[in-house]
């Protein structure tokens, strides 16, 4: 490779990382490698799409015929609305999730709600409860944010004994990333008048598990929205449609869909899924309710489980990191199963509690070598090791699991999931 | 470690400092515009009657038990017809959820958390089996039955009698094994995670 100068590949870490300089000639080297290979597949001057007219206009757009084997990982289940399907986020670059690959979490399938009837209904400890039509609520100011969405039960699977093999998307990707557009929840709750005893606000969704969780009236009065739009257009069915909370940094089942009525109440509800689900078991066996706010965390996609490296040399180790507190200050990348680390780059802009893609450069040796990422927020709280997270819990422990990953990359370039 | 400052509005604001830019006052103030300031107040007043008809909530104080009442016996014959296909005999050994057994687990090596073993309040029993069970017919059950379900399936690991019958009264006053076993994260911020001040900053 005489295109590259000894100085771009300085090593910053054992393992193979190199400085970020690598990165910027990393797509020179990709180019290069290109050309040749076009050359040797066409004598002709011209590919024949330069040949005749292109397919016509449509109404609505499709994924390229290649892309479209990317899909959400749909598990079989029992009870099929009863479930989870997930974002394949090794397939995905950049940070945003496209509406149709956003994971799904329901408890007892996606309502079909019409919007022309359906109402919003707030009530409780207000000085008058008011009944709001989805018509009414499109005629109120908008916020546009981008903010990560992740179900609590993300990664639950680190606490199994012995490394689930699966896709990074398999084992994280109860996790999005959108432009939420709609309605500060604070507005319509000033609008109903918040009496002084008031601290809790109970959501209710329009679904048949009748979904419902007590949410602090501090967490509902500082950035809550009641988002209508998900990435420039309305909501999908099985994202709330027509309205649903979103609750910035907060785990996702408390941002409730199909949102239909909000009580405002002295104390919690102590509903089903806010004690016996999405409690933390803790080591005591004592458990912790309320624990809402998201922590710090980072995944590597690429290499990931399922994305085998065909040959040594440079490439770039790339993931997902986002913590619910803020934004995330740095991420810190180990190619030697956590002996040493370098501080990657982060693709801006660096959102407070918003998906942020990392990247390091790498040159693989050929050899075995683990990969690990550390993120940091700006509250500098750092992502614990699995076996400080392991510790503080009770075994069946699946929610909040924000535990370092690593991957294992044998000589072959067979990338596995290892606890390390 | 402090959760405030990352609300969208301030550091909106500390953004535009940050970035250097002057901007106008009439411009900043528009970007700070309180939302509420504008809103187009829609709102419909709704009644009382329409109020208390959408309001399923039941609170762990009992706080929207409906009238009636329903009877371990009762109960037993409902479960029969309507949930043993899903949940098991007598709460366990279904497919779905298990709802009963595992009383004093939890600090073991495989806890099982159940209705029985877990829940801290009763009341939270009722809310759920008339809002959301049984799976396929939400809500298809009358409130004697719901009732008849509490007590039935409570009476399994003998949380309340044989002969117990429940209603609006009685039901917030049982006392669940698991009642002093939760610890509230009101006070950490509802921040749980173990990285929380863990750090110095
Ligand atoms: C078709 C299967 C099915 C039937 C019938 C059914 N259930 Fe369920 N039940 C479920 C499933 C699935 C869940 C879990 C739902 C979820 O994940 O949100 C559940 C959850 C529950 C829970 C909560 C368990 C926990 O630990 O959180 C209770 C209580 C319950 N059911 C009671 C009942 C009762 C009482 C009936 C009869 C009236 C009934 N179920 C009928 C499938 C069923």
């Amino acid at each position: 490779m005489p295109d590259t100068p000894d100085q771009h590949q300085e090593p910053v870490a054992g393992g193979g990382l190199l400085h970020r300089r690598a990165l910027l000639v990393a797509g020179a080297l990709s180019a290069g490698g290109l050309a040749t290979g076009l050359k040797a597949a066409t004598g002709a001057r011209s590919p024949a799409t330069m040949l005749k007219p292109g397919a016509p206009l449509s109404g609505v757009g499709e994924r390229a015929p290649s892309a479209g084997t990317i899909q959400r990982i749909v598990p079989s289940l029992p009870f099929p609305g009863t479930g989870s399907s997930r974002t394949p986020l090794q397939l995905l670059e950049g940070t945003i999730t496209p509406n149709g690959l956003h994971f799904e979490r329901h408890h007892n399938g996606i309502p079909d709600v019409a919007p022309a009837t359906h109402e919003l209904l707030i009530h409780g400890l207000v000085r008058q409860p008011l009944l709001f039509r989805y018509e009414d609520l499109l005629r109120y100011p908008r916020e546009s944010r981008i903010l990560f969405l992740e179900c609590s039960g993300n990664s639950g699977t680190i606490g199994a004994d012995t490394p689930v093999q699966g896709s990074a998307g398999q084992l994280n990707g109860l996790l999005s990333c959108a432009e939420w557009t709609g309605v500060r929840l604070s507005t319509l709750l000033d609008e109903a008048g918040i009496a002084p005893q008031a601290r809790w606000v109970q959501a209710e969704g329009a679904d048949s598990a009748g979904m419902t969780r007590s949410v602090p009236l501090s967490i509902c009065l500082d950035d809550a929205m009641i988002a209508l739009f998900q990435n420039g257009e309305p909501l999908r069915p099985e994202q709330g449609f027509p309205m649903r909370l979103l609750l910035p940094g907060i785990e996702g089942n408390a941002s409730v869909k199909w949102l239909r009525r909000l009580k405002v109440m002295a104390a919690p509800a102590f509903s089903r899924d806010e004690t016996s689900k999405y409690s933390d078991i803790l080591a005591d066996g004592r458990a912790e309710l309320f624990s809402l706010r998201m922590g710090v965390k980072s995944v590597i996609l690429a290499p990931s489980f399922g994305l085998d490296l065909k040959c040594a040399g440079f490439r770039e180790i790339s993931g997902l990191t986002w913590s619910g507190r803020g934004r995330i200050r740095k991420v810190e990348v180990s190619a030697d199963g956590g002996a040493s680390w370098a501080e990657a780059a982060l693709t801006g802009p660096v959102l407070p509690k918003a998906l942020t893609r990392f990247r390091m450069a790498w040159r693989w040796d050929g050899g075995p070598v683990t990969l690990m990422s550390r993120a940091t927020d700006e509250t500098g709280a750092v992502q614990p090791p699995r076996s400080e997270w392991l510790a503080k819990y009770g075994p069946g422990q699946t929610y909040h699991a924000n535990a370092i990953q690593s991957w294992h990359v044998d000589a072959r370039g067979r990338v596995s999931h290892v606890y390390a | 470690m402090s959760m405030r400052g990352v609300g969208s509005a301030m550091s909106m604001r500390e953004h535009l400092i940050a970035g250097g830019l002057v901007l106008l006052a009439g411009a900043a103030s528009a970007l700070a515009r309180d939302p509420a300031a504008e809103t187009p107040r829609l709102g419909r007043p709704a009644a009382p009657e329409i109020v208390s008809r959408l309001d399923l909530t039941v609170a762990s104080d009992g706080t929207g038990l409906p009238p009636g009442s329903g009877s371990v016996v009762e109960g037993r014959a409902t479960y029969t017809a309507h949930c043993v296909a899903c949940h098991g005999a007598a709460g366990s050994g279904g497919v779905a959820d298990r709802l009963t057994g595992g009383i004093d687990t939890l600090a073991s090596a495989k806890p099982v958390k159940t209705v029985a073993s877990y829940w801290p309040y009763a009341p939270t029993l009722f809310d759920y089996i008339r809002r959301a069970m049984p799976l396929t017919a939400p809500q298809s059950l009358d409130d004697r039955q719901v009732y008849g379900l509490v007590a039935y399936l409570l009476s399994i690991d003998g949380i309340v009698s044989a002969d117990a019958r429940l209603d609006a009264t009685n039901l917030p006053k049982i006392a669940m094994p698991n009642r002093s076993g939760f610890v509230s994260l009101e006070g950490e911020r509802f921040d749980g995670n173990l990285e929380r001040g863990k750090t110095p900053h």
